[in-house]
């Protein structure tokens, strides 16, 4: 077989029989719970084609591809940055305090909200690095810990004095409204040149630009940097790395950085083109998500890119599956969770059968030369 | 370090299979619903109209706030002949704008249980002219212009909780037989659960000016982690059962559940009986029937009467935008008697209760 598509169709197997395993579970629990399995996969798919819910599905997975690519860095790096969940919350508001306290032009506001949320992110993970390097602490302890200390100590200490109660009542209190100047385009006008008008009050998020500049940028960093190698080495056999002269330590730092600065981006989505301002409805869990993702994307950008767009579409099809009354959305995490569950096993056997099949193919092209 | 890794995207997975897997009572319940709303119309009257009701986090069968509008929904469907659909976020309350849409592209009235619905009402109901919306436990008014409603199609439903919690407060007075009292409230500082400790400390001292309180919070807003910390609040109801109040008022959601636990260790442990205080719903109904004796009452928050009468209003031509708050002089909150604890002061409570509806005590919402 051509060796070009050999390497792809064994590349896509795993994902494809994650997938074909995950709609089988879902079926069987789908029947267990008396919805018919047909009907609710037909209506996902239906409901997913039509064009608000694809601006649904990719405002869904733009910050789920930021969160995995944040993951991503600490994994190449073997590094597990469960921290994300805190570096974005931090980050976000951070971001949401000042840029509501600023007044500049509209690039510039959008900018120094970005630089915000980039520095804060990377500096609560730097925390967890310097804590590793110096003092040998195991960033997972690390992370969780300062996840508990960033949401329920800074944040709930500093958001009291930030509130803005200038409505009058502390039901959904959040801090002030960032101004107009500093809230990024939606991307509604560019999509309806192609396609029908956007309806129904959706729009289609700009920080979906940023998200594909994070994309490339990592896909550049990791591939085609000496950086990129170094981490790509580390984080596959450290103790050749030391060897071959990559500081260990130095290589932590940075990635942590690194990580915690696309942490940051996270809930851009919120504060640039949702809500414009952190409240009690922000979205939280996707720095988790993001571990998910990484891992089903194969920390690769167009893996990442992928996985985060099924689980937008699985996301956005909980809202028609309750209301028609085709399932419950339970289904939807059972879906997730099967397909990731599934992915780490499938990607194993496939490795496994790569692996031998390399040996094979060398045996006999070797054979066959002597 | 590999291997790490591996088992750490298992455990992920698992971790979300267990999260689902805890999801799935309901599961029963909210595919069965829809399809009960198609059968169960012949005997009552019949209607049109389809109610899109739109939990929160936690949906039909969280034995407390929306379980409460699931009663009160499927009242009106009974009674009134509607129709309707029901639908929860998911777990990160990510989705609650798109929920709402494609609720009001099948209803005539949205019902959003709970205020971090608020902003994405204003946004959808914007976009929906022709649909109603209410919104639970937000006024829906626009401070900034003077208090008009935020938008002609919104309604705001609150409820009185300091007039409610002023009545347990006052049970808990007259019951008490060591003059200490305790006040476990789930998450400080945003304002709604200080009404509730108001409330009861104004009913506690109307009956005994001399009573103790003692209050304490869980976790301080914005961590929301006080309304499911069951475990805390034990530790926190020992340590008030322990400086010598008899009986605890809890306004902490699911960590409630802790603090009848820790009244029944502390009655096995000393002899000498104490109580809990439950909130919004009947707890009696709702806690597990090893601790049912130590629940004393309940402040009841009537979400279901709010969502009932919303959707009756709106039925009859008479849906307004705007706040409108639930209070005791329509039994928009209330205490419960069930297990017989109170039998003996429910006429004293019924005093103070006439004395607020007439506007004789005025209950403050601030402690």
């Amino acid at each position: 077989m051509n060796p070009v598509l050999r390497r792809i169709g064994l590349a896509l197997a795993a994902p494809a029989m994650a997938f074909v395993f995950a709609v089988a579970v879902s079926s069987i629990v789908l029947l267990i719970s008396d919805s018919n399995p047909y009907d609710t996969f037909s209506t996902m798919l239906d409901n997913g084609t039509q064009l608000e819910i694809i601006v649904d599905t990719l405002n869904r997975a733009t910050p789920l591809f930021i969160a995995g690519i944040a993951a991503a860095i600490g994994f190449r790096m073997n590094l597990f940055n469960i921290g994300v969940e805190g570096q974005y919350f931090l980050a976000a508001f951070a971001a949401a305090v000042i840029g509501a306290e600023v007044s500049l032009p509209g690039p510039l506001h959008i900018g120094l909200i970005l630089v915000i949320a980039m520095v804060v992110g990377a500096a609560y993970a730097g925390l967890a690095a310097v804590l590793k390097v110096y003092r040998g602490v195991n960033e997972v302890i690390a992370t969780i810990m300062l996840n508990f200390l960033a949401i329920g100590g800074i944040i709930a200490a500093i958001f009291p004095s930030v509130i803005d109660m200038s409505s009058g009542q502390a039901t959904n209190a959040g801090t002030k409204a960032i101004p107009e100047s500093g809230w990024i385009p939606d991307l509604n006008g560019f999509v309806e040149i192609f396609t029908r008008e956007i309806g129904k009050g959706r729009e289609l998020t700009g920080v979906i630009i940023i998200a594909v500049v994070v994309g490339v940028a990592y896909s550049i960093m990791v591939n085609r940097t000496v950086f990129g190698f170094d981490l790509r080495a580390s984080g596959m056999n450290p103790l050749a790395a030391r060897v071959g002269g990559i500081p260990p330590g130095r290589m932590i730092i940075i990635a942590m950085l690194l990580s915690g600065a696309i942490a940051g981006l996270i809930g851009m989505t919120e504060i640039l083109s949702d809500n414009h301002s952190y409240d009690q409805g922000f979205v939280r869990g996707l720095g988790f998500e993001g571990l998910g993702i990484a891992l089903l994307g194969r920390k690769t950008s167009p893996g990442i890119m992928f996985a985060a767009l099924l689980f937008g579409f699985l996301d956005s099809s909980s809202a028609i599956l309750q209301v028609s009354g085709s399932a419950s959305q339970s289904i939807v995490i059972i879906m997730k969770a099967t397909i990731l569950l599934a992915a780490v096993v499938a990607y194993e056997v496939v490795d496994e059968y790569r692996k031998r099949d390399e040996v094979k193919r060398a045996a006999l092209a070797t054979g066959g030369a002597a | 370090m590999k291997t790490l890794m591996k088992l750490m995207g298992l455990l992920l997975a698992l971790t979300m299979i267990a999260a689902a897997c805890g999801d799935s009572d309901e599961s029963g319940d909210t595919t069965a619903a829809p399809e009960e709303t198609t059968a169960t119309t012949e005997a009552g009257p019949t209607s049109d109209t389809n109610v899109g009701l739109t939990f929160d986090i936690g949906g039909r069968g969280d034995q407390s706030f929306n379980d409460s509008a699931a009663t009160g929904i499927d009242k009106a469907q009974n009674e009134l002949g509607i129709s309707f659909t029901e639908a929860e976020p998911n777990a990160d309350g990510s989705n609650r704008s798109e929920l709402l849409q494609t609720q009001a592209d099948v209803s005539q009235l949205v019902i959003a249980v709970g205020f971090l619905f608020g902003g994405d009402v204003e946004a959808v109901a914007a976009e929906n002219a022709g649909v109603n919306f209410a919104v639970i436990d937000d006024a829906m008014l626009d401070f900034d212009n003077g208090g008009v409603p935020r938008g002609d199609n919104i309604a705001g439903l609150t409820f009185a909780e300091h007039e409610g919690s002023f009545l347990v407060g006052v049970a808990a007075a007259l019951k008490s037989e060591t003059g200490t009292v305790g006040f476990i409230g789930g998450v400080s500082g945003f304002g709604l659960i200080e009404r509730f400790e108001a409330g009861f400390n104004e009913g506690a001292r109307a009956v005994n000016p001399d009573i103790e309180i003692i209050p304490q919070y869980i976790t301080e807003f914005p961590n929301f982690d006080g309304f499911n910390a069951p475990d805390r609040a034990k530790d926190i109801a020992l340590g008030m059962y322990d400086q010598g109040a008899d009986i605890v008022y809890h306004a902490a959601g699911g960590s409630g559940a802790g603090m009848f636990e820790a009244a029944k260790e502390q009655s096995e442990a000393t002899g000498s009986k104490v109580w809990g205080i439950g909130v919004d719903s009947d707890q009696y109904n709702t806690v597990s029937t090893s601790v049912q004796e130590y629940v004393m009452t309940s402040m009841l928050k009537r979400v279901d009467v709010a969502v009932f009468e919303i959707t009756k209003a709106h039925e009859d031509g008479m849906f307004a935008a705007g706040n409108t708050v639930y209070d005791l002089s329509v039994d928009g909150v209330g205490y419960s008697t069930t297990g017989g604890f109170i039998d003996d002061i429910v006429d004293q409570i019924e005093d103070y209760k006439a004395k607020i509806v007439s506007g004789e005590i005025v209950v403050p919402t601030e402690p």
